[in-house]
């Protein structure tokens, strides 16, 4: 990351996960970086940093993005949503379910962002084909399942009820 | 035999830490006062460094700074030789090669710094392919550059080639592959004068790691620990390579008093300086019958081994093995090196050499058929090895076999025959640029250490009943992705007739668990996994021996009994450890007999289009049918496969190192380019249960590598039915398929 950029901190407010949230960092900074050390949302993770792999995958006011090419000025008033915010406490939601129970978690590196695209992709298409699914996760590489778990984990997800992002 | 729980498709052990993001991996630490370290790298291949320059504008005494002099030990990162430094001290040998650590609290500051040293290297003449490396003009390790050979010689081949009605030759060439694993190398390291050393880490093998740092450090077992984190992934790259990472952590920490250091590197440093799948080259000649018999295998068998020895010899050594497939014939002669040249060190991934030799063959065997007059499957159902036949290290196959059923399978799966007619009428006839084919590759692997490996390991595995009725496996075997703790569990499990509930896996810490072997060569399921069989059944023997267990019990039997006996003599634990089964032999100086304890068998089938215009490839079906023993769990294992499978494509098709000057200069996920969701074709995976007489839970073997094998042969075969052109290196990129396409119009 360059060092070359505006040296003073701003103030960012924002929600995340629900909770209001006022961050204090420079303007460039990337999101990432403010979740993963500064809120210790450690949950969502960093793969390449050049936004190719989709690991580092949030919510910003319901669209996808790669946590790592969003400086953080570019989130005021937003609502984020990181893998933290996804279980509805101590109950799972459907797709986080279904990658347990359909064998779509392996290292478990890629997930939390293969998580958060599923659920986006559902929440814009709640009946996807299977053309959908495979384009809808494009963005968000794994190295460990080939996939096809991850596809069988979404349409699990989206047969059962309540799916929303 | 009837299981409960084994074959079963029971939740992830850690699933639900990984889908909420709670799983802990070693980026997600951080420590009191802990600094972050980097490394300063070997700007040419091959040289004498003459200066270090530490430039301006960087508060240099800030700086922890460790090079060469700092290190307590031997400067060696202890493996199979002593060859490669931690830091190069007077030469480099390959770019990237690391020469100086920097340590500060601030990341931003330090990568500053990384930037702002300089190292003047004085060039010496470097080697960079195998071909120049053989050639031997520049001598760049030990006399002539070969780190290991090894001759494998069954009958006598050289008599063949008069008696033969057709000798059939080939070469054929791999490139490099990054494994690519979604979590990059990283550690945290403390290390003081008096505690000793502690890393935790993204790892394979704690006990690689464990027996480097004491090398390093010149220190006791006991002063040295190891500990793994949660592992983002690691086929084969993060076998060795946290050896290295884990000793510069903690020499950064040691210098600067025991504070907490913390390496992670970025993609690109992490693509450029780890390893990666070792380049080859192999030749064959093949002596055949008029009828289609194999008479005679000449292999030359070459693989790149990059500046230092690390673990070639046995990447090679599998290589080697694997290199005459499931087929029988009377006599084979392979030769195989493995060379240096002047780029960073390849390494393990996935597959460990066999990727490379079968797929020479695989492609070679279809130009052997056609030479014959025969398809390639008729040719290969006249070969494939049975039952009481031997291999190429002539050991005899005492499990019931079956390739011919297996490529049945896979050819009614895809509807083989018909397809093969058909995409060569329509290639023929119509006028389109888009050209199908189907092609199919049949070959083995086999599980464990190769020879008399598992006899040096002697892994030892260890279970502990808690009081409450729990029971905690004790093992250093990791889980990676790929499901240890879950089927370690099942295994235990099934044992001991208990709820998969009440099994649990120890975190795999050197200073907790026995050394059970490194989570490498499709090994941990088929021998890790008997000793949890046979350490849980040690804990049910003295339970019963102890008058509180009866034959048959409940779970709450179990619990009361494990709470009475941990009451009455404190802890329960049983221990068990590697013997060989029976008849096993080998022989490490003629390099023959028992290779493997078992193999799984394989065909797999790929259906292509080429389009000629694009000059894209597109694999639009494949199917992956294997004999695996015991399938301990139905998902977990698919996933295997098709991962396995997803990494064989890309290793085809996509994945190109482009080197320049001995560097990797596409060390970008943006340009080196792994399979999307949208790339692959379905994947679908079906299983034969052979059970294998000393497996664990009913008779598991080993599946991990197994999918990386058939990938890319079966992909050529398709491509050459598709186009009629025979490509024989891979990865195959457009570029090459358009040069190939133009030759041949």
């Amino acid at each position: 990351m360059s060092t070359t950029h505006a040296t003073r901190e701003v103030e960012v407010k924002c929600t995340i996960n629900g909770a209001p949230q006022t961050l204090r960092a420079l303007p460039l900074a990337r999101l990432l970086d403010v979740l993963r050390e500064d809120l210790q949302l450690t949950g969502t993770k960093e793969g390449c940093g050049e936004g190719e792999c989709g690991a580092c995958s949030v919510l910003v006011d319901g669209e996808l993005v790669n946590s790592c090419l969003v400086p953080v000025l570019q989130v005021e008033g937003a609502e984020i949503k990181t893998i933290e915010g996804v279980a509805g406490g101590a109950e799972l939601h459907a797709v986080q379910e279904a990658f347990i129970e359909c064998g779509g978690a392996q290292c478990g590196i890629c997930t939390p962002g293969m998580v958060l695209a599923a659920v986006s992709l559902l929440a814009h298409t709640p009946q996807p084909t299977d053309a959908d699914i495979r384009n809808g996760l494009a963005g968000n590489l794994c190295r460990c399942t080939g996939y096809m778990k991850i596809f069988d984990a979404v349409v699990r997800a989206c047969q059962r009820e309540g799916v929303k992002a | 035999m009837q299981t409960e729980i084994v074959g079963r498709p029971v939740p992830r052990k850690e699933g639900r830490s990984k889908v909420t993001g709670a799983a802990r991996y070693v980026d997600d630490l951080r420590m009191p006062g802990m600094l972050y370290g980097a490394t300063v790298r070997s700007p040419a291949p091959r040289g004498r460094i003459r200066a270090i320059t530490f430039g301006e504008g960087v508060p240099w005494d800030e700086f922890t700074i460790v090079t060469a002099k700092d290190i307590p030990g031997e400067n060696a990162v202890a493996l199979i030789l002593l060859d490669q430094p931690y830091l190069a001290a007077e030469f480099v040998n390959h770019t990237e090669e690391p020469i100086l650590l920097l340590a500060h609290e601030d990341k931003h500051l330090l990568e500053k710094a990384r930037r702002a040293v300089s190292v003047e290297v004085e060039p010496l003449p470097a080697v960079f392919t195998l071909e120049e490396s053989l050639a031997a003009k520049e001598i760049i390790w030990g006399e002539d550059n070969v780190f290991k050979k090894y001759l494998v010689d069954k009958g006598n081949v050289d008599e063949v080639w008069d008696k033969a009605d057709l000798i059939v030759e080939g070469e054929y060439t791999t490139g490099a592959q990054e494994q690519l694993y979604i979590e990059t190398n990283g550690v945290i390291a403390v290390a003081n004068a008096d505690e000793g050393v502690t890393v935790w880490g993204s790892m394979q093998c704690p006990y690689y790691v464990h027996k480097a740092l004491l090398k390093l450090f010149a220190l006791p077992a006991e002063r040295v620990r190891v500990v793994q984190c949660e592992t983002g992934g690691g086929f084969g790259g993060k076998e060795e390579y946290p050896s290295m990472i884990g000793g510069h952590a903690a020499l950064l920490s040691l210098k600067a008093g025991g504070r907490p250091v913390k390496i992670i590197y970025d993609r690109a440093e992490d693509m450029a300086a780890t390893t990666k799948r070792h380049p080859s080259r192999t030749r064959h000649r093949t002596a055949v019958t008029r009828e289609g018999k194999l008479l005679g295998m000449e292999i030359e068998f070459v693989v790149d081994g990059g500046a230092y020895a690390t673990l070639s010899a046995v990447v090679l050594s599998r290589g080697t093995i694997h290199a005459a497939g499931p087929y029988s014939c009377p006599n084979v002669r392979i030769r195989s090196r493995a060379v240096a040249t002047n780029v960073p060190p390849h390494g393990a991934f996935r597959g460990f050499g066999a990727p490379q030799s079968i797929f020479a063959l695989e492609r070679h065997l279809d130009k052997v058929a056609e030479a014959v007059g025969l398809s390639p499957e008729e040719f290969r159902r006249r070969n494939f090895i049975r039952e009481g036949e031997t291999t190429a290290t002539k050991q005899v196959i005492k499990e019931r076999v079956d390739m011919a059923g297996l490529l049945d399978r896979a050819f009614e799966l895809t509807d083989y025959q018909s397809k093969r007619e058909r995409f060569a009428r329509e290639n023929a006839e119509g006028n389109g640029t888009q050209k199908r084919g189907i092609g199919f590759a049949s070959f083995m692997h086999g599980a464990g250490f190769t020879g008399s490996g598992e006899d040096y390991l002697k892994s030892i595995v260890g279970a502990e009943a808690l009081a409450d009725g729990r029971v905690r496996i004790l093992a250093a075997s990791t889980e990676i992705g790929q499901g240890t703790n879950t089927i370690f569990a099942q295994i235990a499990s099934e044992a001991l007739r208990i709820d998969y509930d009440l099994i649990e896996m120890a975190q795999p810490d050197t200073g907790n668990v026995p050394d059970s072997g490194p989570t490498v060569a499709s090994r941990t399921c088929m021998i890790v996994g008997s000793l949890v069989e046979s350490a849980v059944l040690g804990l049910r023997q003295t339970l019963q021996g102890a008058g509180l267990l009866t034959e048959s019990y409940t779970d709450g039997e179990w619990r009361e009994a494990c709470r009475v006996y941990v009451e009455q003599f404190g802890a329960l634990k049983s221990f068990s450890q590697y013997k060989p089964p029976p008849g096993v032999r080998w022989d490490d100086e003629k390099y023959e007999g028992d290779a493997y304890g078992a193999f799984a068998w394989a065909v797999y089938v790929a259906e292509v289009t080429v389009d000629t215009l694009t000059y894209e490839v597109r694999v639009d079906d494949f199917v992956a049918v294997q004999e695996v023993g015991k399938v301990v769990h139905p998902i977990l294992a698919a996933g295997q496969i098709e991962g396995g499978v997803a990494q064989a494509i890309g290793f085809t098709l996509y994945e190109n190192v482009v080197w320049q000057n001995g560097r990797m200069v596409n060390n970008q996920m943006t340009n080196y380019v792994m399979p999307t969701s949208a790339d692959l074709p379905p994947i679908r995976v079906y299983f034969e249960e052979q059970p294998y007489e000393y497996g664990p839970a009913g008779g598991a073997k080993g599946i991990g590598e197994l999918p990386m094998d058939g990938g890319a042969p079966a992909i050529l075969n398709a491509i050459e039915h598709a186009t009629g052109v025979r490509f024989t290196h891979v990865p195959l990129m457009p570029e090459a398929l358009m040069r190939g396409l133009g030759e041949s119009k």
